[in-house]
């Protein structure tokens, strides 16, 4: 079962928000076009993205995916960090870029949803 | 059960929080995950498009034992082109919009993917309405 930390620790992260249900993380996508991600229905699907706005918390909360990865470092503000806490969406900074954080997911065998 | 919510144009941070409410509600009535899963993305797409494309909109909720019905009307520039507007890609999306993460003309395609029925009609120059079901 891939946990929240796990994934932090392979995309070498700082965890902004930990709480998210007990759930094995086992797929992920990565895109900025939250409309895409609205397109799939994947339990246990980790959102790799470079758009950081509330938007995105939204597009997670509605397609249940409960850990989003925020590459490249981009900031993350506070109603987005309270909107993920209320609906417990684990939510990681990393500071590398998206195709080096899912490389790094993708070698320790997160699978992809396509 | 009737709920009621008004959608703000270019209200960005706001979209969402209708369609959030209404999830809400549906987790209470023990639905199962998979179908309110569909309800809230198709939900969220019609908020999305009203706040990106209307100056404001109304949505009326109506929840049943066996389906949900959700209406929205909007006040706004309407689709000239219905059908073209339901081809995916068509977008006539502002910056702002894609720069959210939308406006790939996804938005319609997907509302209709995700529910049973879908009615979507417009005045050019006065709004949209689209009313959608979802069975239970």
């Amino acid at each position: 079962m891939v946990t929240v930390h796990q994934i932090n620790r392979l995309v070498n992260g700082i965890i902004l928000n930990g709480t998210a249900p007990d759930q094995d993380f086992s797929h992920a996508f990565a895109s900025d076009l939250m409309s895409d991600v609205l397109t799939i229905d994947k339990e246990g699907m980790i959102l790799l993205t470079g758009l950081s706005t509330l938007q995105t918390i939204r597009t997670a909360e509605m397609s249940n995916v409960y850990c989003v990865v925020v590459a490249r470092g981009k900031r993350v503000t506070n109603e987005m960090l309270k909107l993920a806490k209320e609906h417990s969406i684990a939510v990681i900074s990393c500071s590398s870029s998206m195709f080096a954080a899912s490389g790094r997911l993708y070698e320790n065998g997160i699978k992809p949803v396509y | 059960m009737e709920m009621q919510f008004h959608i703000e144009g270019g209200d960005f941070s706001g979209a969402g929080t209708a369609s959030s409410e209404v999830k809400k509600v549906l987790k209470q009535l023990n639905i199962s995950p998979m179908i309110i899963r569909r309800i809230a993305v198709a939900l969220y797409e019609a908020e999305v498009n009203v706040v990106a494309h209307a100056f404001s909109g109304e949505m009326t909720v109506n929840i049943e034992s066996d389906k949900i019905q959700i209406c929205i009307v909007d006040e706004g520039p309407g689709i000239e082109d219905i059908e073209q507007a339901m081809q995916e890609g068509f977008s006539t999306a502002s910056d702002k919009v894609r720069e959210m993460g939308f406006g790939a003309g996804m938005g319609l395609p997907n509302i209709k993917r995700n529910t049973d029925e879908m009615k979507l009609s417009s005045i050019p120059g006065k709004g949209t309405t689209i009313e959608i079901i979802v069975k239970f």
